[in-house]
């Protein structure tokens, strides 16, 4: 397509694409340091960008001036990558932020997910109770991906999964965050428990109220 | 303008939005952002955050990374990609999921990209 655009060079502008390309997500959640960074850097093309969201702490009274002085507002910090997968199609993973009270981000991030790998460092396997909890709540399908530090496993998988009170059905898998294949299975195991996730909501006839958002 | 070196980088966003933190159309934060070519041509006449984002979406850009190489709050980055959109200045290709996660077919197609990287 011949668009001028004169002092640009051989730089081509949007318009010369037509082809519309899809954008998929997964949410990569876990305690502080789990690993969340370092798995999305094993695979992700791009060096790992943070974005912020910035909230107003309980944001009624948001209107009220008097609140001028004791107004507080927190930074959200989301490390991600990306992965082009086809032409067409590119991945982005999310890793949640660290801190589980900011919910709200954690909304925005699952709607539309395919899933959620939850990584768990076995030394401290509470900081991934609440993201465990989270994603049932949600509805969202999720795996547990056991980040092994050092190569060991601490733990046997089905003492993490009591410990966890993962449902049967939700695959653990081992990986190490720093390895691209493990990283990469995970990654396909999660699609997977994805599809069948879908495809038992379809067996079942019951829509997926997602409501509004 | 920048009389206060030390200002937080977020005030300036702020402004140019007007105080607005939530765009109208709920941009998803990995939703695709590309350049019209009326927004190539024009864009030099746009304020400079508005200006930047056009000039960054030379080729597609996620929200996420729009607010991340602009150094500017997910929620004003909506604002302004919203307006940008409603101009005509980018286009922006929206997640595919419809009742709130990925049909099959697109679950199969990135199935597809996993195994082939």
């Amino acid at each position: 397509m011949a668009f001028a655009t004169s002092d640009q060079g051989g730089r081509r502008a949007g318009p010369g694409r037509d082809t519309a390309v899809t954008p998929v997500k997964i949410v990569i959640a876990g305690g502080f340091g789990a690993g969340k960074t370092t798995f999305v850097g094993t695979v992700s093309e791009i060096v790992p960008l943070t974005t912020e969201a910035v909230m107003t702490a309980v944001a009624e009274r948001v209107d009220d001036v008097r609140g001028v002085p004791g107004k507080q507002t927190t930074t959200v910090a989301m490390d991600f990558g990306r992965v082009t997968l086809d032409s067409d199609l590119v991945l982005y993973l999310f890793g949640t932020p660290g801190q589980t009270r900011f919910w709200f981000m954690w909304d925005d991030l699952c709607r539309g997910a395919i899933g959620a790998i939850v990584l768990v460092d076995t030394r401290r396997l509470a900081d991934s109770f609440s993201a465990v909890d989270y994603f049932e709540d949600f509805g969202l399908p999720y795996i547990i991906g056991v980040n092994c530090f050092d190569g060991k496993l601490v733990h046997e998988v089905s003492d993490i999964r009591e410990a966890l009170s993962v449902p049967p059905d939700v695959p653990v898998v081992t990986l190490d965050a720093r390895d691209r294949e493990p990283v990469k299975a995970a990654l396909i195991r999660l699609v997977q428990q994805s599809v069948s996730f879908r495809t038992r909501v379809g067996a079942d006839s019951k829509p997926v109220s997602s409501g509004i958002g | 303008m920048g009389s206060e070196g030390e200002a937080s980088p977020f005030v300036r966003p702020y402004a140019v939005t007007g105080g607005r933190t939530q765009s109208h159309s709920q941009l998803a934060m990995e939703a695709l952002v590309t350049t019209t070519a009326r927004g190539w041509n024009v864009m030099h006449t746009l304020v400079p955050e508005y200006e930047k984002v056009c000039r960054l979406c030379s080729e597609f850009k996620s929200v996420a990374e729009i607010a991340a190489l602009l150094r500017m709050p997910l929620g004003v980055t909506g604002v302004i990609v919203g307006d940008l959109a409603e101009s005509g200045l980018v286009s922006v290709q929206q997640p595919d999921s419809p009742d709130g996660q990925p049909d099959l077919a697109l679950l199969e197609r990135v199935l597809i990209g996993l195994r082939n990287l």
